[in-house]
């Protein structure tokens, strides 16, 4: 596959100021939201620091908890799939529905089903899957990716969706109130749900101790999945149980305080058990799970609950869209989790990247995602190499700043450059730097110079001492 | 206390004033015993910054043996003061390198961590309104003020320190601690993202009223200087210590 470039396809959104600037808008005024929640909130750092722990904890006894939360949910009547692979995955839901007959089916958003790439494998099988969350289903209308993993759709502009339901839904195209377009969508869902023959969603927290999930939501959309039709499938990563019930109501303080800035969501559902008449089935994937906990340098990812804060926050996803990341995880978590699902064709994302310390700072479960973009860089650098042109980069920059004499040699040739050379060379195309800036004012002398001429031999402070002494 | 002073090769090259305010400034201090440690150049940080740990360990070699005998190191720049604490690891972690990396403050650390400075007895005056700039290696990793993320008690080094000067206004931007998009080698290799980052901050100072800007860390001075510069927008910028020196010409 060919590998993402990110910078390339961010640079296209950045050109799109309206767009730009909606999104940056948006997604700082969820951060800004966040930080006025989380800040009346006394113990809110201290809770960061359970979450993390009790991830910790959780992910290091995986094995016993997994087993314990199949033995309760199979007792409950909840049927246990596992799964290694998507492909596995996908073909445990496809015989599902070829079992109970289905052609239609809503689904509440699920990360899981996403990175499976569930709906593209169901639809080369003549197996419609309409999404229930507002959000997810423009983007499938506009047969786009989602932007956010929260907010699927926050780059769009109402006159996009306004475009995008005159087009597919035959609304009125000059009408981009958010009521009118709500009702618009409302009344294209309520028509499919007539005639929807299974449900499926994802799990924000599966419980051991109960058998249970939880699944966190705003519009509902994973009630609609869960009692409406009569087979009802979920999909979860191995990452996602949690020890007890008392432990849930943790996550469900922080999920959506980090991710909108909201002290709940608006519904979250618990799944016990099927109601009469109905199945439920559970996928559990692995999908490199595995393999990542096993990391010694990278296990820590699997703490994420998706709350997407780190995506917020970013100032470069902001301004670049999670579209640009081309991928199911996106921004700042994106950029270290999808190396380990595919080396080659992510090994750009850590390099879209300030290193500015804001998405280690808000992460609910303290992931230490700027030390894991660190990481990320330096086995890019030694095992696959995704830009040689830093190599030359680098090698210049270490003979020329090896030592003192070398740096002096470098920064009169600059300096000489900065000084006689032309604005319209020094500016030109061949100085990435002149795109954004105008030169600095070159300086008389650097600061050797100006040590050695007016400092070196200067006794000042060992005068003064003396003194003191005195 | 004996104090080498590492000057960093952007400041050296581009802004030697902040080194200059910052040699004078220590300078100031009788207890002091300051040194420039001419042959020391550069922390490293473009090479780790870009996962080159090994090319990044030639350099970091070389430095162990200048800086070792010091009892501080101190520097006018937060990035390369967090590079030594942080991330000066591609070189064996010998008892020396374990000295220097906790014994590496920038400025603002040393007068009010180490020198625990409390007043400006030469009395600097900047009679003026200025917006700070916490640079996010400064403020996040090395933690000198709150960051807005994190929910624990308000506290500002950088701040505390430039209400020393007479007559100062301090202020921020709107969004105060939203990155510049500096990023070191990232202002060049990622030009469009970083270039909108700094237009969006610089904007931001403009909207406020500010005129003058200060930072800790004068790499991101420079970045948002350039693209003020290019916008043709009425915009100063100081290192920290040109201010606390009272060098700072308006």
């Amino acid at each position: 596959m060919r590998q993402v470039n990110q910078v390339k396809l961010g640079a296209e959104f950045i050109k799109d100021t309206a767009h730009r600037e909606s999104h940056d808008r948006c997604l700082w005024a969820a951060r800004m939201r966040r930080d006025k929640v989380a800040r009346i909130i006394p113990e809110w750092e201290e809770m960061r620091t359970l979450a993390s722990e009790v991830k910790k904890h959780t992910l290091t006894h995986l094995d016993t908890y997994l087993e314990e939360f199949e033995k309760n949910a199979t007792a409950n009547g909840i049927k246990i799939h596992w799964a290694e692979t998507p492909e596995e995955h996908n073909m445990i839901v496809y015989q599902l529905f070829r079992k109970h007959n289905v052609k239609t089916v809503t689904q509440g958003k699920s990360m899981t089903m996403d990175e499976c790439d569930l709906r593209g494998f169901m639809s080369q099988r003549g197996i419609d899957i309409l999404e229930a969350d507002l959000g997810e289903c423009i983007q499938q209308l506009d047969n786009q990716a989602p932007d956010h993993i929260v907010v699927p759709a926050i780059h769009k502009l109402r006159q996009d969706v306004a475009r995008l339901f005159a087009e597919k839904l035959g609304s009125d195209p000059t009408n981009d109130d958010p009521h009118y377009l709500n009702s618009v969508m409302r009344k294209y869902m309520r028509k499919n749900y007539e005639k929807i023959d299974a449900g499926m969603c994802g799990v924000n927290y599966a419980i051991a101790d109960t058998g249970g999930v939880a699944v966190c939501t705003n519009e509902g959309d994973a009630d609609i999945s869960a009692t409406v039709p009569p087979l009802l499938v979920m999909s979860m990563g191995i990452e996602k149980i949690i020890p007890s019930m008392a432990d849930l109501a943790l996550y469900v303080r922080m999920l959506s305080r980090s991710a909108l800035g909201l002290d709940i969501t608006q519904y979250t559902t618990h799944i016990q058990r099927p109601q009469p008449g109905q199945e439920v089935h559970l996928i559990i994937l692995d999908n490199g799970r595995s393999d990542r906990l096993s990391s010694p340098d990278y296990w820590e990812v699997l703490k994420c609950i998706r709350c997407g804060a780190c995506m917020n926050t970013c100032p470069v996803f902001r301004r670049t869209s999670g579209l640009s990341y081309d991928a199911v995880y996106m921004g700042p978590i994106g950029a270290v989790l999808m190396p380990s699902y595919d080396l080659h064709r992510y090994a750009r994302l850590p390099y879209s990247c300030t290193h500015c310390g804001s998405c280690g700072d808000i992460c609910p479960v303290r992931i230490p995602i700027p030390e894991l973009i660190f990481y990320w860089r330096g086995v890019d650098v030694e095992r696959h190499q995704s830009q040689k042109v830093h190599d030359l980069e680098e090698s210049a920059a270490e003979i020329l700043l090896r030592n003192s004499k070398s740096l002096a040699l470098g920064e009169n040739a600059a300096l000489w450059a900065l000084r006689t050379l032309p604005d319209w060379l020094t500016e030109s195309k061949l100085n990435p730097w002149a795109a954004s800036h105008a030169n600095p004012p070159a300086p008389q002398e650097t600061f050797r110079e100006y040590y050695r001429k007016n400092l070196a031999g200067d006794k000042h402070s060992t005068d003064l001492k003396e003194d003191n002494n005195v | 206390m004996k104090v080498g002073f590492f000057c960093p090769c952007y400041i050296d090259a581009v802004h030697p004033q902040s080194a200059i305010s910052s040699y004078n400034l220590l300078r100031r201090f009788p207890q002091l015993e300051v040194e420039f440690i001419e042959r020391a150049a550069c922390c490293a940080l473009p090479l780790t910054d870009m996962g080159y740990r090994k090319k990044a360990c030639s350099l970091e070699t070389n430095l162990v043996p200048l800086m070792k005998d010091y009892d501080a190191i101190v520097m006018p720049s937060g990035i390369c003061s967090e590079q030594f604490r942080d991330h000066f690891d591609s070189v064996e972690q010998t008892d020396e390198v374990k000295h220097i990396r906790t014994h590496t403050y920038d400025v603002v650390d040393f007068l009010y961590d180490v020198l625990k400075v409390k007043e400006l007895p030469w009395h600097p005056k900047f009679p003026y309104r200025v917006a700070l700039h916490n640079g996010c290696h400064s403020l996040r990793y090395l933690l000198q003020a709150r960051p807005t993320e994190l929910m624990i008690p308000d506290f500002s080094k950088t701040e505390s320190l430039l209400n020393m000067v007479e007559g100062i206004e301090v202020g921020y931007a709107t969004r105060r601690d939203d990155c510049c998009g500096f990023g070191g080698t990232y202002a060049i290799w990622d030009a469009p993202c970083s270039g909108q980052q700094g237009l969006d901050k610089v904007n931001d100072y403009v909207r406020n009223g500010f005129r003058y800007v200060t930072s800790q860390d004068f790499s991101c001075l420079l970045h948002q200087q350039g693209v003020a510069m290019k916008h043709g927008l009425d915009l100063k910028f100081f290192y920290i210590a040109e201010i606390l020196n009272g060098d700072a010409q308006p």
